[in-house]
């Protein structure tokens, strides 16, 4: 693979001539991110990057610290000393419109069974509560109510000023993994291998306690469920280790459709193989958009269309290794990170197929698995044949980390953010777009300085 | 660089000769004859070959009351330098321009010894036989054995080449008046120190002498007085006088004004010296009490002596070394602030002011210069921006601003038309040997030539000959003046030449005679020599110049002003001595001094050193001083060619002419600030060009040799044009290899190629072992990366490919570079391997002024403003982008990639020009998605 510094002087390709892994070569004319500053304050693993407002977000990681940084400049705003131990989960806390304070909060959770209320604006540790009696591994805020949900072993409701409103009984030793909102009132946690659907009741004339209830438990999963998002009023999504992706209704909590094993049903032998490594199916992490959900299953991308209810186009390898966060960007793009390093910028393509035409041998993985998709539904053959089919289209990618990319977080004005074990943070910027930008501000500051002469 | 950089590399005298790159011999039949001079080691530039050094040199010698004029030290200190050169007899001739009296002892109306804090004189001189010339800056040091208390010094710059000393004569006078100022301020420490060591011997004398004179009176019950009682009483009373006196010393010279500190950061701990001190003279003040309280306070490790009445006689005495009057911490620092002048002034003179053209225009373009220059200049230009706030603020008149601002480019045309009349001779040579030279003179200067001038100037050579025949000439000092006269010089400086200007000039000048020393600039008085003198035919002129071309080794003098000759000063110091005792030197002395020294003391009256002639004559003054030089700096070149049978004139109006204009210019230029004035006043003088220090030597010789490697490189390997591309365009070069001296005599070579960010640090790293970073590809942009052959390395190799987009990387090993593909037209002028620059300083200069013409069109690009903003609210981006791209192409005429250069030169401009503080953060690494492609030789 170093073949060109040797002196064979081929591209790095060789790299992928054994793996399917699709590469991009150094040319990459879609790939806007020509400008990179590489932000260094972390001692740790950043894993966490939150958006505060237009321009700033946070970044926490083991190193227990938070750091705000401004994201057009990459100048490093504030960092906030209070964790001692590993940040385990952070979310922003929105100000009530009624409320008179309009600073921004935080609330991060960390191993050191704390959760803290920062003030972002002034970097002031707003309060702290230490009266955990374990990790609090996920936060989820309920701007409706104006409370927020902490869940570790057990689920607590707090309100605004951290009074402990009401908790459930203890529920796992393993905790609560992922927490969601959906309608009524109610919160869905993925506890172990369960969803366990709690309703939470606000006080009324009747009783002025706050309670909370274990309305149902999910029981469908089959291995410790790794991934649950909302994706839109009408359902949300769960994903667990075992590759099983289930998509719920959001109202009755039944299940609408479940994909069970179905990226691994290749050939025997394969799945065989996948089978001892459970890792290269488990679903980390979930995107969406109207009509599709786009699943990062161990080191490929899916995309699920909720309305023909199948995959439509997958990328069996898009990583060299497990894709810890995906995202869809407004621009239609789909951004992946992974453990291998590397963000990769896909564009979901729509491709008129004619049955006619001959299959490009490039896109034999897509249509084995399209085969596999004929054999459980066969009435659908016609339909799908007949149908836009689409790609996943690598358009660029951006190396930078030396270490896993654990999140990256978009901003539509000043590009991308990644985080990564390597302790850096990375801001990737449209090149092209800054420079017009700098141009614009030297020039104000020429007019500023009255150095501005503007000749016929 | 940015001026005439082939010839600026000839001329320079390099400090070791460096192996050019040997070109194939050419055949015999066209081959050239060797200047005559080569194998002396000599290039043809050089007025060295006369003299009797090898190079410029800086000598202190003292006029010792005991030996006379004596060499004391020579910076640099090596034997190679001075050569053969008679230190002993420079010593006596520039020790005896020394007429600048420095009067202690009791002035009229004054009850104690008065001390002068003279101000230094400033004085070129000349010696045509031993082929030195010098300037010389005496100063005078306080020692409490010395006569008068004084010790006359003086440091001289000796250089063969007498234009040298002319032309940088400002900056030799700021350079060695801080230097001096550095040696009194050390001295005045340590004479305070001695002063009060001498108080206590003379209290202690006191208390010995009372209670003797009380045991006596004791003894004596005869009721009158024996002669040895009167003695001792007499003794007593003289001790006491003495203590009175001593303590007046005392309270001078801690009371020197504070005021000409300021600004000299050399002497920063002055003023706590001087606080402590004032606590101690309040102490030491009261008589009774100080010398108790100074016993058992301040200075309890010293015991007081007994001071015998009949001490030893003062030329038994073993003087003081010029380190021990000064303090040892200044003394020391006073020699680094010399060995820096000598480092300054080095080489030839065309160097020096090519240089300082270089600097100055470099100052103009301060926005695009961090790019590619050196910091050290940078620092020194914002350091100059402060110094000089103040005085601009000071201004009140617009017009002028302008031509303060750029002192230089007046340099510049001198420089020119120094050229074009020599030029002009030559074609003169050919067409015509008349004594027109009016025609002749506005052939060379059309434009500023004024038939009266000339005339004027070509007097002064003829009134010369009126005084030939002495021994000294003195045609100008540089004395102290004083902060009054500034403002009536300015005043003075706003009327043109005027006649009666030019006489005074003209009067100055003496020309030729036997004897061997010349002084060439003038001092005030001299300006009384009648009008009448003055004549003005050009038939004289003519016989005037054709004596002139005889006379080589003639000496210019001056008769009016000269100092007390040395025989008279050893006169007087001898009918002082037999009776002289410490404590006498000051009463009995000082009348005999008073009158031996009466003439001179007029001009320094007082403290301040107010200077009695009419400001504005001594101004002026200073113009003909410049014209002199420029007189006399014609000359070596006119020789040979009057041996021939040219009058010599013939090349001289033209030149004086041209540093003239030069020499009104440049005062014009300071005119108006008041810091012009060249004596002591050395603050001001820091914004004179020469301020900006040269490069040191040792950066200069890494220029040398970086150019070198890189010509070099560039002959060696094919492809070092995308190699050089990817260092402008700012993509990181990784050089790799096994052999660390290989690989970072590459990694200097090509940094010249370096584009700097916003001045922290030049982002280059010469030598790296651990695998690289993405953090490394932000932070530099040229790196050295240790290749080693065992699996340890492959880390090293497996980032470089992983992040092998945003770099380039050159195989030294191999012989291989992987780059993008390069197709501009900018880069094959910049490093062509067919060039005929055969010196790595050439090809540097060449390197620099090329990449300034660069960065000239990247700022055009950065600060044009419709190229980046929308006309109009509806036009798009693209337009804008188009719009770019053809001024671009079209205006600056760039090419394929050339464009990416320029737009990363002006990205790093916009960075620099909007950082608040400079060198605080790394600009983002920009990079392009662009294929690479493997060269191999």
């Amino acid at each position: 693979m170093l073949r060109w510094l040797m002196g064979g002087g081929r591209e790095p390709q060789g790299l992928a001539e054994k793996s399917p892994l699709q590469t991009i070569g150094e040319e990459q004319t879609q790939n806007p991110y020509t400008e990179l500053l590489v932000l260094k304050a972390h001692h740790d693993i950043v894993r966490f990057l939150v958006q505060l407002d237009d321009y700033r977000f946070a970044s926490a990681g083991d190193d227990g610290i938070v750091v705000v940084w401004n994201a057009q400049t990459g100048e490093k705003l504030l960092e906030l000393n209070g964790h001692t131990q590993k940040i385990t989960a952070i979310i922003t806390f929105p100000s009530l419109e009624a409320c008179e304070e309009k600073n921004q909060l935080i609330l991060t959770a960390s191993a050191d069974k704390t959760v803290i209320v920062w003030d972002c604006d002034t970097g002031r540790q707003v309060q702290k509560v230490s009266c955990f009696q374990s990790t609090v591994k996920c936060l989820t805020v309920l701007q409706r109510l104006d409370v927020w949900l902490s869940g570790g072993n057990d689920l607590c409701v707090w309100n605004r000023k951290l009074d402990l409103l009401c908790k459930t009984s203890h529920l796992s030793d393993t905790g609560i993994s992922a927490l969601i909102e959906i309608p009524k009132n109610c919160v869905v946690a993925a506890v172990g291998k369960e969803l366990i659907i709690f309703k939470l009741v606000a006080p009324t004339e009747g009783s002025l306690e706050w309670n909370i209830l274990e309305v149902k438990r999910l029981l469908d999963h089959q291995d410790n469920i790794l991934s649950l998002v909302n994706v839109n009023d009408l359902s949300f999504v769960s994903g667990s280790h075992v590759g099983e992706l289930i998509i719920w209704d959001i109202l009755d909590w039944t299940m609408q459709a479940c994909e069970r094993n179905f990226w691994t049903q290749l050939d025997t032998q394969q799945e065989i193989k996948l089978y001892q490594n459970p890792n290269d199916i488990s679903i980390h992490h979930f995107t969406w958009d109207e009509e599709n959900v786009f699943a990062a299953v161990g080191r490929g991308l899916y995309v699920y269309n909720l309305q023909t209810r199948r995959v439509i186009a997958c990328q069996k390898t898009a990583h060299d290794s497990s894709v810890l966060h995906i995202a869809r960007l407004p621009n239609r793009q789909l951004i992946s990170c992974s453990e291998d390093g590397s963000v990769r910028i896909w564009e979901l393509r729509e491709k008129r197929q004619l049955t006619a035409e001959p299959v490009p041998t490039g896109f034999f993985n897509m249509w084995g698995f399209g085969r596999v998709n004929k054999q459980a539904s066969q009435p659908s053959k016609k339909q799908q044949e007949d149908a836009t089919s689409f790609s996943l289209e690598l358009i660029g990618d951006l190396i930078g980390h030396s270490s896993s990319v654990e999140m990256f977080l978009y901003f539509e004005d000043h590009g991308l953010v990644t985080c990564s074990a390597d302790h850096l943070i990375i801001l990737w910027k449209n090149g092209e777009r800054e420079s017009g930008l700098r141009s614009l501000k030297l020039f104000q500051k020429l007019e500023e300085n009255g150095d501005l002469y503007l000749t016929v | 660089m940015i001026s005439a950089p082939d010839v600026v590399a000839f001329t320079k005298e390099d400090e070791y000769e460096e192996e050019p790159y040997n070109e194939p011999a050419l055949p015999e039949e066209y081959s050239v004859p060797l200047f005559p001079f080569a194998s002396q080691g000599a290039n043809p530039w050089s007025k060295l070959s006369g003299a009797k050094f090898s190079r410029d040199f800086i000598l202190i010698s003292e006029f010792s009351e005991q030996v006379g004029p004596q060499p004391l030290l020579t910076i640099p200190n090596d034997t190679k330098v001075f050569g053969t050169f008679d230190l002993n007899y420079f010593s006596l001739r520039i020790m005896s321009v020394d007429y600048q009296a420095s009067f202690v002892g009791h002035p009229p109306g004054s009850a104690y010894p008065k001390l002068n804090f003279v101000e230094d004189s400033k004085v070129v001189l000349g010696d045509s036989k031993e082929g030195a010339f010098a300037y010389v800056h005496h100063l005078t040091l306080y020692d409490l054995e010395a006569r008068g208390f004084v010790r006359p010094f003086c440091m001289a710059y000796i250089s063969a080449d007498q234009h040298k000393i002319m032309q940088q004569f400002q900056e030799l006078s700021a350079e060695f008046s801080k230097a001096s100022e550095c040696l009194k301020t050390g001295n005045r420490k340590a004479f305070a120190g001695e002063l009060e060591k001498k108080l206590k011997d003379l209290d202690y004398t006191r208390t010995v002498l009372h209670t003797e004179t009380e045991i006596q009176k004791k003894a004596n019950d005869k009721g009158f007085y024996s002669s040895q009682a009167i003695e001792k009483a007499n003794e007593l009373a003289s001790v006491e006088k003495s203590i009175i006196e001593h303590q007046d010393l005392l309270k001078q010279i801690r009371s020197y004004p504070h005021r000409k500190l300021k600004g000299s950061n050399l002497c920063s701990g002055e003023m706590e010296h001087i606080q402590d001190q004032r606590d101690q003279a309040a102490t030491t003040s009261n008589p009774d009490e100080s010398a108790d309280t100074d016993l058992y306070t301040c200075r309890p490790a010293y015991t007081p002596k007994l001071i015998k009445a009949k001490s030893t006689k003062c030329f038994d005495k073993k003087l003081k070394t010029l380190e021990e009057l000064c303090d040892t911490e200044y003394f020391t620092q006073t020699l680094a602030q010399l060995s820096h002048i000598e480092h300054m002034f080095r080489g030839d003179l065309c160097y020096l002011l090519t240089s300082q053209i270089d600097r100055a225009l470099l100052k103009q373009q301060h926005i695009a210069n961090f790019l590619f220059e050196d910091f050290v200049e940078l620092n020194d230009r914002v350091v100059e921006k402060q110094e000089s706030a103040p005085s601009k603020a000071s201004q009140d008149r617009p017009p002028s601003r302008s031509l303060e601002e750029c002192p230089i480019p007046q340099v510049l045309i001198s420089i020119g038309s120094y050229k074009s009349s020599v030029e002009s001779v030559l074609i003169k040579m050919e067409q015509e040997v008349g004594d027109e030279e009016y025609k002749e003179v506005e052939v060379t200067e059309p434009s500023s030539f004024d038939p009266q001038e000339s005339l004027d100037y070509l007097d002064m050579d003829m009134k010369g000959s009126i005084s030939s025949g002495e021994s000294i000439e003195v045609l100008g000092t540089e004395k102290s003046t004083s902060v009054l006269s500034k403002s009536d010089s300015q005043a003075s400086l706003t009327v043109p030449l005027s006649p009666q200007v030019v006489r005074s000039k003209a009067v100055s000048h003496r020309t030729i005679s036997e004897d061997s020393i010349e002084v060439l600039s003038t001092c005030p008085s001299e300006a009384l020599i009648p009008d009448d003198f003055k004549a003005s035919y050009p038939s004289a002129i003519n016989e005037e110049e054709s004596y002139a071309g005889e006379g080589e080794g003639a000496i210019r003098f001056q008769a009016s002003l000269s100092p007390p000759e040395p025989g008279e000063a050893e006169e007087g110091s001898l009918e002082n001595t037999p009776s002289q005792t410490d404590s006498c030197c000051i009463g009995k002395e000082s009348d005999s001094l008073r009158g031996q020294l009466s003439t001179p003391i007029h001009t320094h009256s007082d403290e301040d050193g107010v200077v009695s002639s009419p400001p504005q004559r001594y101004r002026q003054k200073d113009q003909g001083f410049h014209v002199d030089f420029a007189a006399e700096n014609a000359s070596p070149s006119s020789r040979d060619i009057s041996s021939e049978g040219f009058p010599a004139y013939e090349l001289d109006p033209s030149c004086l002419l041209a540093s003239r204009d030069v020499s009104k210019t440049s005062l014009d230029n300071y005119s108006d600030t008041t810091s012009y004035v060249s004596s002591v006043a050395s603050t001001s003088l820091d914004r004179t060009p020469s301020s900006a220090h040269p490069a040191s030597p040792s950066s200069e010789r890494h220029k040398k040799r970086a150019g070198q490697n890189a010509l070099k490189f560039i002959r060696q390997y094919p492809f070092a044009h995308p190699a050089i591309y990817s260092l402008l365009s700012g993509r990181t070069l990784v050089v790799l290899g096994e052999d660390e001296a290989k690989v970072r005599k590459l990694v200097t070579a090509l940094s010249i190629f370096v584009p700097n960010y916003s001045g922290s640090v030049k982002p280059v790293r010469h030598w790296v072992s651990s695998p690289l970073h993405i953090m490394d590809f932000q932070k530099w942009k040229l790196i050295g990366l240790q290749r080693v052959a065992s699996p340890a390395n492959a880390g090293t190799l497996h980032a470089l490919s992983r992040y092998s987009r945003y770099t380039s990387i050159l195989d030294l090993d191999n012989k291989t570079l992987r780059c993008p593909l390069y197709r501009g037209a900018l880069v094959p002028r910049l490093a062509d391997h067919r060039t005929q620059i055969k010196r790595g300083s050439t090809y540097y200069l060449h390197v620099q002024s090329m990449l300034t013409q660069l960065c000239s069109k990247a700022f055009l690009y950065t600060f044009c403003h419709h190229l980046h903003l929308p006309a109009h609210d509806k036009e798009t981006e693209e337009m804008v982008a188009s719009r770019q791209a053809s001024f671009l192409k079209l205006t600056l005429g760039l090419v394929n990639e050339d464009v990416k250069v320029v737009q990363y030169l002006a990205e790093l401009l916009k960075l620099h020009y909007m950082q608040e503080s400079p060198g605080t953060s790394h600009p983002t690494l920009r990079f392009d998605y662009v294929p690479s492609f493997l060269y191999k030789i």
